[in-house]
């Protein structure tokens, strides 16, 4: 299966995630930005980082690169695109997820483990894991916290389209457990046909004990067939 | 501009060996590379005596760098370098640059970014003016380290009363190369190949940045800000993929990274280094700002710019990279023969120099030293109240470091084993391979304020236990050395202290430096910073599974401390610093004979995989570790110490050599039989429990106390 990870001027997590994919054992290629084509490949992964050094906002350059409206029409016809942390800002730019990020209500950078709960596995990329089930895996970001106008949100929850919400170890589903503010606690989520999905916590940096937890292979093992 | 900064001798010294006056373009130049900050002429002969050699060193100081072989063809290329002036000045892009400044010295040998330490200083937090210093400083680190991708993994972070209006900035980079990399030195050799200048435009930041790192703060510092760089991250991380890039390629020389002195430093010490001249055209360096002189142009510290020496055939390609990378190239000159700096600008040669000039002929400084009196230590007062608050102090102290390392990035590259916060030295694996490195940073300038050599020796052997607490057998150190003004005799003093501190304990624990920096003029008015050494140590994990990690694991386990109570000293330490608002006596005695066996004891042992957790002594003393073992490990511990009349030395006072081990029952006899074997000692504490944090008959702490957290 091979796998296209984007890379921008200024993306941080394209080798973790390229390392991520071989790992369980899929066959990643890097296609850069300024490339107008897919080359075939079955998904495409916006990794991490600041893509033009998030100036303006996080994802609002990117989304003007070339490679970008390739992308948007592979989506449209039902290709897979999965975005991680400024992925999702970018994916959210681009306009085929619904709702905008905002800087964390902390205003600080936020590094730590996190708490998730699979709300929905409808969804090609957590088919894995079952409804309810509590991973593991860190958040890196600024500017994380989702937000979507009220009217928004009730059709978002209504149609089952948050994926992945900010829990407690437990599953507590409480302000005390959102680490950055995030509407509802909303860590993920999916756009209606269900085959665009971003997140804010980093599924590549969770793929083996070692570095603290491995919560995040089933989702790229949902990749392959 | 012409001269700035330079002493009556100095001057007179250039003109006796150029036989001639300079023009005021190269007055300019001469000031900025004979600073002091470009020249260590008060510190060069006595840095000289370190032991810089060992089998796996294959780079010591020189280079942009040092370099040490891990094994299996890994090499590991790491520095420390100080940005104190610019963060007092603005903390935010004074430490956003430090990041940006040593994170090219390590790209510079051709090796990728993939950690970075930092050591900072405050002063006192209830002042508005140091709070704003603090935040700035960690906003800066956090916004520049996590922008370009290398996860910050470790540091320490302190406050005293020196540091307030100069905060000490120490960032170190590591980076890797793997087997078949080339390192590549900042040379300029092979007459006519071409010297490309790439990344960022030049403007005019940081003009005279690297003389005003070489004298004392103004009062009034913020005249100084045109001399603090700006930092664009972006930039940075831009510069890393193209010139990694470029480096992989057929054609590339030298690699040298512009820092103080822009321009200047960087072609005259890679000719330098290349036994070679150069001829530069300064009308070709792409310019950010219109009409900048030639002097501006060679001094300017614009930051995230690079040169590359190239063969002519190979220009193009390389020139490629940096096009698709949307960063600047311009061939700026030539290398020559002759051992000439000759620069020209509007058709008009501005500058004529011998290379040798610039870069050895400064004079040596050896001002004179006066021994500083030692403090006594006064009788105290028992306050039981106090011992409450500390115990407070503490625990809050470990959670203000985690909020911190928040902040950083420090999971980014996916091989961060450890994190900061969480031990003694972060340990990070290396991908492919079973192996994995430790890194930290350590200093202690109370402890050198009081004994400037045996602080030193207590900053070496600590970071040196550091890495054993973890598994890791200790390979090199670099060293960030920061002081006063060296013409004040105290000053001096101390800075010769320190040195040779340093070099005694990295001798008899056959730990080289490679690499490191000479920060002086810290202080501001009549204010004094402690000397203050910072060690940075890198070691090996030669497989992962020796990893030790410092949370208790397991109810029932035998908790030993290898050393002696007797060593622990109220002396000098955290506790009466904080409790009594005293900082007199003596620093810990470091018996280097004992840390050396300890040393090789702990690279055995980590083989046999009987150490479960294990921790060192330091500040905060034996509670303070303790504290810290049952926070990570959530777990409680029963603890028997003798009862005495001075139990504030047992529980808070600090001692060299010292560190607390877990082992389970099972394997107490191997252990006491291999601790005698090794001529070291251990005293049985107690063990880990599932209730109380308890240290009989002194202490008896709820556990939920110690390890619930705000959120």
């Amino acid at each position: 299966m091979r796998i296209g990870i984007v890379v921008f001027p200024g993306t941080n997590c394209d080798y973790d995630t390229f390392w991520a994919l071989k790992l369980v054992g899929l066959d990643p290629v890097f296609l850069w930005h300024k490339d107008t084509n897919l080359i075939n490949v079955s998904a495409v992964i916006l990794p991490g980082g600041f893509s033009y050094g998030d100036y303006l906002r996080a994802g609002a350059i990117a989304r003007f690169s070339p490679l970008i409206d390739k992308i948007f029409d592979f989506a449209e016809k039902g290709g897979l695109v999965l975005g991680i942390c400024n992925g999702f800002q970018i994916l959210l730019e681009m306009g085929l997820l619904p709702g905008a990020m905002l800087p964390n209500n902390t205003n600080t950078f936020i590094c730590k483990q996190v708490y998730l709960k699979v709300e929905n596995n409808d969804t090609p990329f957590l088919r894995k894991y079952s409804i309810g089930e509590i991973l593991k895996m860190p958040i890196a970001h600024k500017e994380g916290r989702y937000y979507v106008s009220d009217s928004e949100l009730v059709k978002l929850e209504n149609k089952k389209q948050v994926v992945l919400r900010y829990v407690g170890p437990n599953g507590e589903i409480d302000s005390k457990f959102n680490p950055n503010g995030s509407v509802n606690n909303i860590a993920g989520v999916v756009n209606e046909k269900r085959n665009v999905m971003g997140l804010m916590p980093h599924p590549e940096r969770a793929v083996e004990k070692l570095l603290g937890s491995d919560s995040g292979i089933r989702l790229f093992l949902s990749f392959l067939n | 501009m012409g001269i700035y900064g330079l002493k009556d001798e100095e001057i007179n010294h250039v003109r006796r060996l150029l036989e001639r006056e300079p023009n005021d373009v190269e007055w300019s130049v001469i000031s900025v590379i004979w600073s002091e900050h470009c020249s260590y002429k008060h510190s060069r002969k006595y840095l000289k005596n370190f032991l810089t050699k060992a089998k796996w060193v294959e780079q010591g100081p020189g280079e942009n760098a040092g370099v040490i072989e891990l094994g299996n063809g890994y090499k590991l290329v790491f520095k420390v370098e100080s940005h104190n002036h610019p963060s007092a000045v603005e903390p935010f892009q004074g430490s956003a640059t430090g990041v940006g400044g040593i994170v090219r010295d390590i790209l510079a040998l051709g090796a990728r970014p993939i950690a970075l330490l930092d050591s900072l200083r405050f002063g006192p937090q209830d002042n508005l003016k140091n709070r704003y210093l603090f935040n700035g400083v960690v906003s800066g680190i956090s916004f520049y380290g996590n922008c370009i991708g290398v996860p910050v993994v470790g540091g320490e972070i302190i406050f005293e009363d020196c540091y307030s209006s100069n905060p000490l900035v120490n960032v170190m980079c590591v980076g890797i190369v793997p087997p078949g990399g080339k390192i590549y030195k900042g040379r300029a050799e092979g007459k006519g190949n071409l010297i490309l200048l790439v990344g960022a435009r030049t403007g005019r930041d940081g003009i005279h940045g690297a003389s005003f790192a070489s004298e004392k703060l103004e009062e009034d510092i913020h005249s100084q800000r045109p001399s603090v760089q700006v930092g664009d991250p972006f930039m940075g991380k831009l510069l890393i993929e193209a010139c990694l890039e470029a480096g992989s390629l057929e054609g590339v020389i030298g690699i040298q990274d512009l820092g103080a002195a822009g321009l200047v430093s960087a072609l005259s010490e890679s000719a330098s280094r290349g036994g070679s001249g150069v001829v530069v055209y300064l009308d070709k360096v792409p310019q950010r700002e219109e009409n900048m002189t030639s002097e501006e142009i060679l001094i300017s510290e614009s930051q995230e710019r690079m040169i590359l020496i190239v063969e002519p055939e190979k220009i193009d390609r390389i020139k490629n990279v940096f096009k698709k990378w949307d960063l600047e190239a311009e061939v700026i000159g030539e290398v020559i023969d002759e051992e000439k700096f000759i620069a020209y600008f509007k058709g008009e040669k501005v500058v004529d120099l011998p290379i040798k000039l610039l870069t050895k002929d400064s004079l040596e400084f050896d001002p004179p030293f006066k021994i500083r009196e030692r403090i006594p230590m006064p009788i105290l007062s028992k306050n039981e109240e106090k011992i409450e608050g500390f115990i407070k102090k503490l625990i809050e102290d470990i959670k203000i470091k985690e909020y911190i390392y928040q902040q950083y990035d420090y999971s980014v590259q996916t091989n961060t084993v450890l994190p900061p916060g969480r031990g003694d030295s972060a340990v990070l694996r290396i991908k492919d391979t079973k192996m994995a490195i430790a890194l930290t940073i350590d200093g202690n300038g109370r402890y050198c304020f009081l004994d400037p050599k045996m602080g030193a020796m207590n900053a070496v052997s600590e970071a040196c236990r550091n890495i054993l607490c973890v598994g890791g057998r200790p390979l090199a150190i670099t060293d960030g050395l920061n002081f006063g003004d060296p013409d004040e005799p105290e000053v001096f003093y101390q800075f010769r202290e320190v040195v040779s501190g340093i070099n005694i304990s990295s001798r008899v624990l056959e730990i080289p430096v490679v690499s490191g920096n000479v920060s002086f003029y810290n202080g501001q008015g009549d204010n004094r910073i402690f000397p203050t050494p910072i060690i940075g140590m890198v070691g090996i994990l030669e497989n992962i599974d020796y990893l030790i990690t410092p949370d208790f694991k397991e109810e029932e386990n035998l908790i030993y401390l290898l050393g002696d109570l007797d060593w622990l000293s109220i002396e000098g330490s955290e506790y009466i610093k904080y409790s009594y608002n005293i900082i007199a006596g003596n620093p810990p005695y470091v018996n280097l004979l004992w840390e050396k066996r300890l040393k090789s004891f702990m690279e055995d042992i980590r083989k046999e995989k009987i150490i479960l957790s294990a921790h060192d002594i330091s500040d905060g003393g034996l509670l303070n570790s303790l504290l810290e073992m049952s926070f990570w490990g959530e777990k409680g511990i029963d603890i028997t110490l003798p009862e005495v009349e001075d139990y504030e030395r047992l529980l808070f006072g600090e001692g060299s050599g010292l560190i607390i081990v877990e082992i389970s029952e099972k394997n107490k006899e191997y252990f006491v039989k291999k601790v005698e074997e090794y001529k070291l000692k251990a005293f049985l504490l107690g063990k880990v429990v599932r209730g109380n944090f308890k240290i009989k008959p002194y202490i008896d702490y709820p556990l939920k106390k110690i390890i619930e957290r705000g959120d």
